[in-house]
């Protein structure tokens, strides 16, 4: 099968001058457009039902449990959430549905992340789709320039996120509770927000700036054992960082949903005790 | 099993080229690097590849097989159905001298620009002890073999050959990440890494760290972690307010 000769002058990409000349833009065999595909059907369904749900602005709350979309809820016209973390601190200016407020740091931290930004990259600017597999675009400047330089902010969502978790945390403690609000009680929706909050730590913690800030960032690691300790177990959790992501990420969509099944009346929360 | 693979390989040079058929006998245990030796044998005995160790360590034999950068010598023929037509190209982000070789000269230049370990001045040799746990963070970055298949497969240059000037590749910011984590050296390695090696134009897509035959985790070890030491020297406000507080460099 003759593919012609070497590139001509000023082409870029494979076919750049001197390289050698084949026509075919890749010659993978195996099915290498399934990972992107995949990502981008998943991330989508989750933007467009996130969408909705942060613009309803409606049942994300069933007594005990609070929506993770809602919470913490920063202006004052949210339901009345007993023991929930209400701070009003945008007060009754704010028109808009309260979760707007506050997903824009978890939606931060997952833009920012770098195991997101290898997957959207890949799937949604084919940037590139797949190894060996080349860009459609004629220039690249990567990460060097505005929009994405400001990547390097990753660890400040690090930390917002972190603090969004703490407040997940005490939605689950307070999921501990009948609907009646008496303690020391237990139904299907407090397995589901625990679940959920297990999954965001587990996916916050194995975050790639967490282990830098812990001990990444030393060089002698023989002079900081506790941070050392604490940079190996981040690193473990580090290596699942992938399935981590993408466990959160429905952990969290489903809490949602539970919360809203529960809420809108279309579901009774099964009581243990 | 032995039988006759379709094998598609590129024949030619600087002045052109083209993918030729062969049928050629495979045998049960061998490599793809056997079967191009069994074709200099048999049918093609002017057919060029570099090759030297066939166990994986020499990293002369990178090539791309069925479109995916890989080790010839690394490659078992039982991975392909005997049906598959196999096709086997040089290294389509380097020069190429003649079939399957190519110049990976690129490499050796940017090998040159990084600054070789810089120990503190007035240290003498057998003044310094290294501490385990010290010594096994950059020990995995030394297995590399320098086969440059993460070079090869990184499209910020496979792509776009104009960012090979200012691009070292993963496998020299790896370098300058191990240097950079040596608890000796005192180079200033985050800001040449950045502002001379073209560490922004990464995009941690992961395919250096997915074709690496070493499995070395050249994005999650080294390319991030350099990353996030460049974001504290030049994109966090706050670690640079807390360095010049604490009057602290990266020495810890």
């Amino acid at each position: 099968m003759a593919t012609g000769t070497t590139g001509p002058a000023g082409s870029t990409g494979t076919n750049a001058p001197g390289r050698a000349h084949i026509r075919a833009r890749h010659l993978r065999t195996d099915r290498w457009w399934l990972s992107p595909a995949v990502t981008v059907t998943i991330l989508s369904a989750f933007i467009v039902y996130s969408t909705w749900r942060a613009f309803a602005n409606d049942d994300y709350f069933a007594e005990p449990y609070v929506s993770p979309f809602y919470s913490p809820c920063l202006a004052s016209e949210c339901d009345s959430m007993p023991m929930s973390a209400n701070a009003p601190l945008f007060g009754d200016w704010w028109g808009l549905s309260p979760a707007l407020l506050i997903l824009i740091f978890p939606l931060g931290f997952r833009l920012t992340c770098y195991y997101y930004r290898k997957a959207y990259y890949r799937g949604f600017w084919a940037s590139p789709s797949a190894c060996a597999v080349p860009e459609p675009r004629g220039s690249y400047s990567g990460e060097t320039r505005f929009p994405l330089i400001l990547q390097n902010i990753h660890r400040y969502f690090f930390w917002f996120a972190a603090v969004v978790a703490v407040i997940l945390t005490w939605d689950v403690l307070i999921a501990f509770r009948d609907e009646h609000g008496a303690w020391g009680h237990m139904g299907l929706g407090t397995l589901v927000l625990l679940a959920n909050v297990l999954l965001i730590w587990a996916y916050t913690l194995s975050c790639h700036s967490c282990r830098h800030i812990v001990g990444g960032k030393l060089k002698h690691f023989s002079k900081h054992p506790v941070r050392y300790r604490l940079w190996g177990f981040v690193s473990r959790l580090n290596g699942r960082h992938m399935e981590l992501a993408w466990a959160s990420l429905f952990g969290v969509a489903l809490a949602d949903l539970y919360v809203y099944l529960v809420a809108s009346g279309a579901f009774d929360d099964p009581r243990f005790f | 099993m032995t039988y006759k693979a379709d094998f598609r390989i590129w024949r030619g040079d600087t002045d052109g080229g083209e993918l030729r058929d062969f049928k050629v006998e495979v045998n049960e245990g061998e490599v793809v690097l056997d079967i191009i030796h069994r074709l200099q044998a048999t049918q093609a005995p002017d057919l060029a590849v570099r090759w030297n160790c066939k166990a994986g360590k020499c990293g002369s034999c990178s090539a791309e097989i069925n479109g995916r950068p890989r080790l010839l010598c690394m490659t078992r023929m039982s991975t392909f159905a005997p049906d598959e037509v196999v096709t086997v190209t040089p290294m389509r982000t380097f020069p190429v001298i003649r079939d399957l070789v190519t110049d990976v000269s690129f490499n050796y230049a940017k090998a040159r620009q990084v600054p070789s370990f810089t120990p503190p001045e007035g240290l003498k040799p057998g003044e310094y002890r290294m501490q385990q746990v010290d010594v096994e963070r950059s020990q995995e970055f030394r297995k590399c073999i320098e086969c440059f298949l993460c070079q090869n497969t990184c499209h910020v240059i496979r792509d776009f050959e104009d960012n090979k000037a200012a691009f070292s590749g993963p496998r020299f910011l790896m370098r300058i990440a191990e240097l950079d984590m040596h608890p000796l050296d005192v180079a200033d390695r985050q800001k040449a890494a950045q502002e001379e090696h073209g560490l922004g134009l990464c995009n941690i897509t992961k395919c250096c760290t997915d074709v690496c035959p070493e499995h070395i985790h050249i994005t999650d070890n080294a390319l991030i972690p350099m990353k996030e030491r460049v974001a504290d020297r030049k994109y966090d406000p706050l670690v640079w307010l807390g360095n010049k507080i604490r009057r602290r460099g990266s020495g810890d």
